[in-house]
């Protein structure tokens, strides 16, 4: 059940594993990675996502939502049935599992807009898809949606995430990327929609770290439309991200100058000026989308991954490669676990992306 | 007629009295007199304003309020009995000076700030990087952003003009006039060393002050006074009055006297004569013609600049910064009821607006709804008292506040509320000569730029506190407030919740 | 130079006209203005626009010199807050003409709104002029500070000359009506005064060439009753407040 209306703060561990060749991973991999780093969760929440697990649905929207309880499910359902043209509905498989508590019901649906849907004019798909997502949360009791986007997925829940890994039985799933969070929430609501990633469309977020900014970031996302209802301040990263990149079109490139941009002083100093004015605009327009506090995310895209910590390095993240393999964590350890001799292994610096993607070549 | 008045002060001279007659000089009012080896006070005469008190070598004078009384009543408080009998005697609307003293519940001392413990760090603000700087200016949605020849990324997007404050508190209008030239070029000199912005009011800018231009908001209200090509060429942004804070919805009118031979130079209008500003802009009707006027403007200086507008908080304010956005403006001006005047009706500065922190939630809220929050600059005005009243601005939705009676008090103000009577005992709201001799320019610059140096410090403190380190992420961000003693419609107003929770 | 504005956005406009007037052009001819907004606003110099169509609002707004001749007629808001320059207006204009003008000169040759020199000022040698050869509605100079209006009715003599609250709140310069003004047709703070022998020079050297801009025969137009309307004080609110500067005993 969702907790009274109030946020979370939370501490954590985040991973990331992307195999650029567009590989497929089984899901043990991503488990042992983030397992490493148990001493940085408390139990209260592990989650995943994967890309590239439902390649036979690669075309259709895939809607991982969690229900409080099974009665809630039918009203969504129904709502569904006239939202969206369902070609699959099933219960999402999971097994018992000692170390993760009662556990609320998970279903999944593939889909596409039905066709004489009436729409505002210029209105995209996933525009539309955004608009099913908000009311479902906003307006439906007891029910979340947890993923929305196409050929990925969201896994996560109350627990350590090696378990809530094995409760969703993912070793029956590969991706070409997959990212893993271990939670620490200072208050226990034990909401299993608390844990990571968030996601909405194809994007996927997993966040170490707390928004002081969020109260802000938060009313600024709502002026275009996003309603933040699932209590941490994650969520917001999730519509800042669809946001700039999807409807505003911003290039990768930009996001780490919006969320954490350098200070005034460097950018004073920056050559040559038109870089300078770049990043003085981007700061002058963008500055409600700036996320300030400690933290350290890895963003997901159907494309790859990118890691990013706030403007002073407040929350750790290290990044390898190895052969066509990326990594991202919290701590080397969780690389290593996997990956025990990387070609290469560096800290990123303060507010600066580590960006890893597919090779252009990958056709999915 | 028989004056049946009583004093509202008494004036009380001590045995450590030496007859220098330094309170005879100092008092503008005629309330002491030296006569036959005594100090002589005028009791019904003095305002309160604290001169002969602070200059008296000998510290031999307090002024008490006056200890004779009427039977206690609640209702027919002494203040109304006061006025009633004034205007029994006179016919005249009553005038006050400063701004509403009148008990309303104020706001900003049942909002509580936060601070970070634990889950986000707080910030050493003296040894890590505090960023106030903040960019007065339309913004648009989204940047239009392209790779170059050489796969750089370079902006598309022309921004409109954007004024730089290196810290978001800037001085607000107060006219020529209202106020004497050395008040306007201390706060010019003040804004320039600080980085900031001043505003000269509606009374026009004196020819010595338009090397400042470029730290300065020039008005344009309903009298037009000294508006011409030049007044707009010379400012870094034009603001368009509609109302003042301490009285919304009426004109002004500059008594001849005050009208010298450089006031009217600067105003462009013969010496002696009543400077009346109309309430409204007999070329502003509607809102139409709100967007034709901001449009003139930009026309006049090439879109090169600015154009805001600056209304009083009134129960509509929502609505109509809405439509002031929307007609063009590049930023808004929202003053609250506590703001201050040269001169007001007692009856229209007393009853008449909405307290700051209403208007100010209620509008930045409206803007939001309609997702044009982040295209307009707010600034908050009226009544600001320090830092902590700056930081709960912000946080409630305020790019800058713009303060003036602050100011005014760092110059030696007292709030003896007598500004319309053109005598003011410390020289700033008098255009008196003698009485402007007081006011030290150099002096008065660095009393106004140590406030603002002492706001800043402390605004980046509390910013370290809250684990914030840019003001972008502090503004509008009402999480980091909670109320305490507020009603629950109140909160509802101001969009954040009571302490707690 | 010429510009056909048809297919024009006002701000094309005026960016062509300040072009012109950077490059030193000194006369230019506008066709096809239909409600173009703010022609010659921020000009700053002595160009000189020849307008044929309907000039839109704001016409000479901040107007600081140099010459604007419409063919045609003009909208509200003619020479709002002008200081230098003339307009000249073959044709009506609607409301709010002169708004707060204090300095050069507005011919409209038919007639005007509502509010016609309201606010008008004058400052330093090149007080304000505005002559309107047809009549004018309410509120004609009310506030008026200073500059001269003159209002001369040459068109329908059924139409009232002007409206009602003439010169309410007047509190400088002057006005003259070629004809005659009932007492409840301006303010309290106005008063009528006979034309003196100065006035009437006054009027023959001024109307001069407004008449020979529009061709009327200025001996016609002198040939009538004028009445002059001045205001009674420099300071007409002096009394209304209590306490104010003057009178700082008297709350006392």
């Amino acid at each position: 059940m969702r907790p009274a209306q109030r946020y979370d703060h939370a501490g954590c561990a985040t991973a990331g594993i992307l195999h650029k060749g567009g590989q497929l991973i089984n899901g043990e991999a991503i488990i042992e990675a983030i397992g490493t780093m148990r001493e940085r969760g408390n139990g209260l929440g592990g989650g995943f996502v994967g890309y590239g697990i439902y390649p036979e649905m690669k075309d259709y929207y895939a809607l991982h939502i969690m229900y409080d309880r099974e009665d809630y499910r039918q009203p969504v359902e129904r709502y569904l049935e006239r939202a969206l043209l369902l070609i699959r509905s099933e219960r999402i498989p999971t097994r018992p599992t000692p170390g993760v508590g009662l556990a609320p019901v998970f279903w999944r649906y593939f889909g596409t807009i039905p066709p004489n849907e009436p729409r505002p004019a210029g209105e995209s798909d996933d525009d539309y898809m955004v608009r099913v997502v908000m009311r479902i949360n906003l307006e439906f009791d007891g029910a979340y949606v947890v993923s929305s986007g196409k050929n990925m997925g969201v896994f996560k829940g109350v627990g350590y995430p090696e378990d809530i890994g094995r409760f969703f039985r993912l070793e029956e799933y590969s991706a070409y990327l997959w990212i893993a969070h271990a939670r620490f929430p200072t208050n226990s609501p034990a909401w299993w929609g608390g844990a990571h990633p968030f996601s909405l469309l194809q994007w996927s977020v997993v966040h170490n770290g707390e928004l002081s900014s969020y109260g802000i970031n938060k009313r600024y996302v709502e002026q275009f439309g996003y309603r933040c209802t699932l209590l941490t301040d994650t969520e917001v990263f999730v519509y800042l991200l669809d946001l700039f990149l999807r409807r505003q079109k911003l290039p990768w490139e930009i996001i780490p100058a919006i969320l954490a941009p350098p200070f005034w002083e460097q950018i004073y100093r920056t050559e040559p000026a038109q870089r300078r004015a770049l990043l003085t605009a981007v700061r002058q327009v963008y500055g409600a989308g700036l996320a300030n506090g400690p933290f350290s995310i890895i963003i997901g895209h159907p494309r790859g991954f990118m890691g990013l910590t706030d403007r002073i390095k407040l929350r750790p993240l290290i990044a390898a490669r190895h052969g066509d393999m990326a990594y991202l964590a919290s701590e080397e350890s969780a690389i290593l676990a996997i990956c025990p001799a990387p070609d290469e292994i560096w800290e990123p610096l303060a507010g600066m992306p580590v960006d890893e993607r597919l090779y252009e070549e990958v056709v999915l | 007629m028989k004056n049946f008045l009583p004093s509202d002060f008494l004036v009380h001279i001590g045995p450590e009295c030496i007859l220098c007659g330094r309170c005879v000089r100092e008092c503008s009012f005629g309330a002491l007199e030296q006569k036959e080896g005594h100090i002589i006070a005028h009791h019904a005469r003095c305002v309160a304003c604290q001169r002969c008190v602070v200059f008296c070598p000998r510290s031999a004078i307090a002024i008490v309020p006056h200890p004779s009384t009427s039977r206690h009543n609640a209702y027919w408080t002494p203040e109304l009995r006061r006025a009633l009998l004034r205007q029994a005697q006179t016919g005249a609307i009553l005038l006050a000076g400063a701004g509403n003293d009148q008990p309303y519940l104020n706001i900003w001392d049942h909002l509580l700030l936060d601070a970070s413990q634990v889950t986000n760090p707080p910030i050493d603000p003296l040894r890590e990087p505090m960023e106030l700087v903040t960019f007065i200016g339309r913004k648009p949605d989204r940047l239009e952003i392209t790779a170059d020849e050489n796969g750089e990324w370079k902006l598309v997007t022309e921004l409109p003009p954007q004024l730089k404050l290196d810290t978001p508190i800037i001085f607000g209008a107060m006219s020529l006039g209202a106020v004497n030239l050395r008040v306007h070029k201390i706060l010019a000199e003040a804004a320039r060393r600080a980085g900031t912005l001043f505003n000269c009011g509606e009374g026009g800018l004196h020819e010595e002050l338009y090397p400042y231009g470029q730290n300065t908001i020039v008005q344009v209200a309903s009298g037009r006074f000294g508006v011409h090509q030049r007044y707009l060429d010379a400012a870094a942004a034009i603001e368009i009055k509609i109302g003042q804070g301490a009285k919304p919805g009426i004109g002004g009118h500059l008594a001849g006297e005050k009208v010298t031979e450089e006031i009217a130079r600067t105003r462009m209008i013969p010496a002696g004569t009543d400077a009346l500003s109309p309430a409204p802009h007999h070329d502003i009707y509607s809102i139409e013609d709100l967007a034709q006027l901001i449009y003139a403007l930009k026309e006049a200086t090439n879109y090169s600049k600015p154009v805001g507008v600056k209304i009083a908080a009134v129960h509509h304010v929502a609505a109509i910064a809405t439509g002031a956005a929307r007609a063009g403006a590049d930023f808004l001006t929202i003053d609250g009821f506590r703001g201050g005047t040269g001169a007001a009706p007692l009856v229209i500065r007393n009853h008449v607006g909405l307290p700051l922190e209403i208007a100010l939630a209620a509008v930045d809220d409206r803007l939001r709804e309609e997702g044009i929050r982040h295209q307009v600059s707010l600034i908050a005005s009226g009544g600001i008292r320090s830092s902590a009243d700056v930081i709960k601005a912000i946080a409630l939705g305020a790019d800058a506040v713009a303060i003036c009676t602050a100011a005014l008090i760092a110059l030696g103000c007292t709030l003896c509320q007598a500004c319309y009577t053109g005598r003011c005992a410390w020289g700033l709201t008098t255009q008196d000569p003698e009485l402007i001799k007081r006011l030290d320019i150099e002096e008065g610059v660095e009393r106004v730029q140590n406030l603002l140096r002492a706001w800043t410090l402390e605004i980046k403190e509390v910013m370290g506190a809250l684990g914030i380190n840019a003001i972008e992420s502090l503004r509008g961000n009402r999480e980091r407030l909670r109320s305490i003693g507020l009603d629950t419609h109140t909160q509802e107003v101001l969009g954040i919740r009571p302490a707690g929770m | 130079m010429e510009l056909h504005a048809q297919q024009l956005h006002y701000r094309e406009v005026n960016q062509w006209l300040r072009r012109c007037s950077q490059d030193g052009i000194h006369h230019v001819t506008l066709y096809g203005i239909r409600g173009h907004r703010y022609i010659g606003t921020g000009l700053n110099n002595s160009l000189r626009i020849q307008i044929h169509g309907t000039a839109g609002n704001d016409l000479g707004a901040f107007m600081n010199g140099g010459e604007i001749v419409v063919y045609g007629n003009a909208q509200d808001g003619v020479g709002n807050t002008m200081n230098a320059g003339r307009i000249i207006v073959h044709g009506h204009a609607s409301d709010v003409v002169a708004h707060s003008m204090r300095g050069g000169t507005i011919f409209i040759r038919d007639d005007v709104g509502y509010r016609a020199g309201i606010h008008m000022k004058a400052w330093g040698t090149n007080p304000p002029l505005v002559i309107i050869g047809g009549t004018a509605r309410d509120f004609l100079g009310e506030y008026m500070a200073g500059g001269t209006l003159i209002v001369l009715g040459l068109h329908d003599s059924s139409a009232p000359l002007v409206g009602s609250y003439v010169g309410t709140g007047m509190h400088g310069g002057v006005i003259y009506l070629r004809g005659t003004i009932a007492p409840y047709q301006y303010g309290k703070e106005a008063g009528l005064q006979p034309l003196t022998a100065d006035d009437w020079e006054y009027l023959q050297h001024t109307l001069a060439p407004f008449c020979e801009e529009f061709g009327f025969n200025l001996e016609e137009v002198l040939d009538h009753t004028f009445c002059k309307l001045v205001p009674l004080s420099r300071r007409p609110y002096g009394r209304l407040y209590e306490g104010a500067v003057g009178a700082i005993n008297s709350h006392g």
